[in-house]
């Protein structure tokens, strides 16, 4: 029984950072609709400045509380300058490119930290009259954990006050509402988004930093937080900081009590929690009823029609020049286009799941990672021949994508987004754990293709071949009658089950045929590399097909390829000469986004409609 | 305060809505906007305050162009717009929805305090700590009204506000904008409801396919039957 009590305050102790980048994250998102992927960095952030003021400016002995909450303001601050410089710019564009400049935020601070603080982890001191622990029942409980159980609650009934006593917190609820009506009444959106973004940092960089005492500070902590965040936030609801606080205590005392049950289970019983509470209550325990996010750029997009002659002849034009490549180029520009072409493929079937199928994926590595290790793992275990393992790869991403999607379709918008994510998390973490049968970050090696595939010149026709294939099978399926449901089903739920579409059924089926080209792509990739480890299922693989898709421009059928070849040229390059691609690769991200919100394809082709309509109009 | 609106043109995505709307709207006056459902009222209205994105033509008050000026400036300068479907902050409470829309008192215009609104809308007083989500749809119309009046407006647009409500209730509506007008303030007030768009209007504009058809005093446009069975018989 004590046992039970100990690990139940463990876990309220845990939950209290996880609240406060939950609620920041909420708060934010009720507001300014932006999804923002940088709070994690926030907390990071503001783990390494309290490790950094504590450690070093404010002095060792007597600096522990006021470096604490200087790095919190100082995350602030930062928050503050990143809404008037860029957020502002960008509020008009599609949530999706918001989300993306949020990501460009996530890979520069990466590597910033990197830069400034070194890759190794750092160990910050003991809170000042803190150290030590207690006596309870019998157990020995650190007292600096009981400081961190009260936090929890202190800052929600604070939040409380704040959103119920002040004319700010009113406002701000009022805009979280109605952000239009608000302004209508003369509310000034610029300054209440811009303290909405101050108070979600602080309360992220607070929470990175009075976890310093606890664990160790280092450069991976933002992706785990962001990720656990969204989880809490799915549960507990988009936009309710009460939602946000019981969820991460859900999810901490999960955690708390798995790891000492169950250490291989806990993260599926974190997802069978997930699960039920979304099949239940969509919204989230205590969440509003929807919070769409508009793939589109809120004007009526025009339909995707079958290409002009012109661009088709485009596409074929490259899968000719590809296929004359081998005479001209070595080994390594062979293998380097190989793997532009396999991320076409990845990127071509996000292209499907979110611009035709309209459910947005932040987890799509799930389906490429499982296609890489079906393939792996039926060599391993089997000693299967490459044509086998590539079958089996695509049916292990097929069926993932059928588990998953039978729950995401279940929701929509920002919600299916999360889940995704979610859903992916799942995927690398057993991947990672489960060293009996995956090898865990150890890997899988020795997935070389068949004796007649092993040349570089035969995989590279061969990945040629398959992609070439999957787009045109994928272009058949969207000027079918089952591509007209899903683009329907898009545009309009209602609509669409009015003229008798089984919604659920057709964009489930949509989610799995997305999932099994991904898979195609990540069997390939594993080929190709010889090798599979956790890293094919993690949040860096979806993001890049997130980056893909969106910079070729969502709606655009060539898009994807165009991004693919732009992003991952770009990758493979900037990689080359410098260490800190990820900073580079922020800025252009940012950069483009600020730049053509419509995505490249979506720039170019909106001006070459224009000019040729001109032309005809002149003609 | 007056009120100016030149040629103005707004679209929804390739489709033109409002084709070169011009209206006028003087010092203490109540202009009835009308028109058949669709004909461009709510558009109208909308686009003055910088809620229609895509828009043009030029938007003058007292004297300052505010064609292109953020919605929160435009509601600042003192034009008050009350929305056609409310627009009610349902999570927040009737006192909390009243805050929201308040502003400092302005020279010219009615200052308005939560006390003097409830006097003017007696239902409301009542149900100030109430959710604003579970009061009736009369009283939540009431409410829309006092929040925008919160911000003492000097020129109020008012959409459709007696639509979907009890004559009884109408009636009551009817006698608070006349003691608005009363107080001097210009109103824009766009209806379907011929009773009450006569009973308070002063000149009459009439919308059709997103152009004016008819512009002139109430009396010119009672005197001809004409004009109401051409652009507003169903």
């Amino acid at each position: 029984m004590a046992f039970v009590v100990i690990q139940f305050l463990n876990g309220l102790a845990s939950a209290a950072d996880l609240f406060l980048v939950s609620a920041g994250l909420s708060i934010i998102f009720g507001v300014t609709r932006i999804v923002n992927f940088a709070h994690g960095s926030f907390y990071m952030l503001g783990a390494y400045l309290a490790f950094t003021l504590v450690e070093g400016v404010f002095g060792p002995a007597f600096g522990f509380w006021p470096g604490i909450v200087a790095a919190a303001i100082a995350v602030a601050v930062l928050g503050g300058l990143l809404e008037v410089t860029l957020l502002r710019r960008i509020y008009q564009a599609p949530e999706l490119f918001q989300l993306l400049a949020t990501f460009g935020v996530v890979l520069i601070v990466q590597d910033l930290v990197l830069l400034v603080w070194g890759p190794e982890d750092r160990i910050g001191p003991r809170a000042p009259g803190l150290e030590g622990a207690v006596s309870l029942l019998g157990h020995q409980f650190p007292r600096y954990d009981l400081f961190l159980i009260a936090l929890g609650p202190i800052v929600l009934g604070a939040l409380f006050l704040l959103f119920r006593r002040t004319r700010w917190g009113i406002l701000v609820r009022a805009a979280t509402q109605d952000r239009e009506m608000a302004a209508a009444l003369g509310v000034n959106e610029r300054w209440l988004f811009t303290s909405v973004f101050v108070l979600g940092a602080f309360l992220a960089g607070l929470g990175g930093a009075v976890q310093l005492p606890r664990e160790a500070v280092h450069h991976t902590m933002d992706l785990e937080i962001i990720v656990e965040a969204f989880v809490v936030v799915v549960i507990g609801g988009l936009g309710s900081v009460t939602g946000a606080f019981l969820a991460s205590i859900i999810l901490a005392e999960l955690n708390a009590f798995g790891i000492v049950i169950f250490p291989e289970v806990t993260l599926v019983l974190v997802f069978l929690v997930m699960a039920v509470v979304l099949v239940i209550r969509p919204t989230g325990l205590l969440g509003r009823p929807e919070f769409a996010i508009r793939a589109a750029s809120g004007v009526a997009e025009p339909p995707i029609t079958p290409q002009s002659e012109a661009a088709r002849n485009w596409v074929f034009a490259g899968v000719l020049g590809l296929a004359v490549l081998p005479v001209v180029a070595d080994a390594y520009v062979l293998s380097v286009a190989t793997e532009i072409m396999i991320f076409v493929l990845f990127a071509i079937s996000l292209q499907f799941l979110m611009g035709i199928s309209g459910m947005v994926s932040f987890g799509h590595a799930a389906s490429f990672g499982l296609g890489a290790y079906g393939a792996a793992l039926m060599i391993k275990h089997a000693g299967a021949p490459m044509e086998l393992a590539f079958l089996a790869g695509i049916g292990l991403a097929a069926l993932g994508a059928l588990v998953i999607g039978w729950f995401c379709v279940r929701l929509s918008g920002v919600y299916l987004a999360m889940l995704t994510l979610a859903f992916a998390q799942i995927a690398w973490s057993v991947a990672f754990q489960w060293y009996g049968v995956t090898g865990g970050d150890n890997g899988i090696l020795g997935v070389w293709p068949a004796a007649w595939a092993a040349s570089p010149i035969v995989f590279f026709y061969l990945t040629l071949a398959v992609t070439t294939l999957a787009l045109v099978i994928l272009r058949r399926i969207i000027f079918a009658p089952f591509g007209f449901g899903l683009r329907a089903c898009r545009d309009s739920v209602l609509r669409a089950e009015a003229i008798g579409i089984d919604r659920r059924q057709v964009q489930w089926f949509g989610f799995a045929v997305a999932g099994a080209f991904a898979g195609v792509a990540g069997t390939l990739y594993a080929f190709l590399k010889g090798s599979v480890f956790p890293d094919v299922l993690a949040v860096p693989v979806s993001v890049d097909g997130l980056v893909m898709v969106l910079l070729g421009g969502i709606q655009r059928l060539n898009g994807p390829i165009v991004g693919a070849l732009v992003y991952k040229l770009l990758q493979i390059v900037l990689a080359s000469y410098t260490d800190y691609w990820r900073l580079v690769i922020g800025v252009i991200i940012i950069g483009l986004v600020v730049a053509f919100p419509q995505g490249i394809v979506g720039f170019f082709g909106t001006r070459l409609d224009t000019l040729l309509m001109q032309r005809r109009n002149n003609s | 305060m007056r009120l100016e609106v030149h040629k103005l043109c707004a679209f929804c995505g390739r489709a033109q809505i409002l084709f070169d709307v011009s209206l006028k709207l003087e010092r203490g006056e109540v202009v009835a906007l009308l028109g058949r459902n669709g004909a461009g009222k709510s558009t109208t209205l909308k686009s003055i305050v910088g809620l229609v994105e895509q828009r043009s033509g030029r938007v003058v008050l007292d004297g300052r162009d505010i064609t292109y000026a953020p919605t929160a400036q435009i509601a600042r300068a003192g034009l008050g717009y009350v929305p056609e479907d409310r627009r009610i902050f349902t999570e927040l409470t009737v006192a909390e929805n009243l805050l929201v829309g308040r502003q400092p008192p302005r020279s010219g215009a009615p200052a308005w305090t939560e006390k003097s609104l409830f006097h003017l809308f007696p239902n409301l007083a009542e149900l100030s700590d109430r959710p604003a989500g579970e009061i009736s749809g009369g009283e939540q119309q009431m409410l829309t009204i006092a929040r925008t009046l919160m911000g003492n407006p000097a020129a109020l647009m008012l959409d459709e506000p007696s639509e979907g409500l009890a004559p009884l209730i109408v009636e009551q509506l009817g006698k608070a904008i006349l003691t608005l007008k009363q107080q001097g303030l210009s109103i824009l007030l766009s209806e379907q409801n011929l009773h009450l768009a006569r009973a308070i209007g002063d000149r009459v504009s009439i919308i059709e396919k997103g152009r004016i058809r008819f512009e002139g005093t109430m009396a010119e446009f009672g005197s001809d039957q004409t004009i109401s069975r051409t652009f507003l018989a169903v």
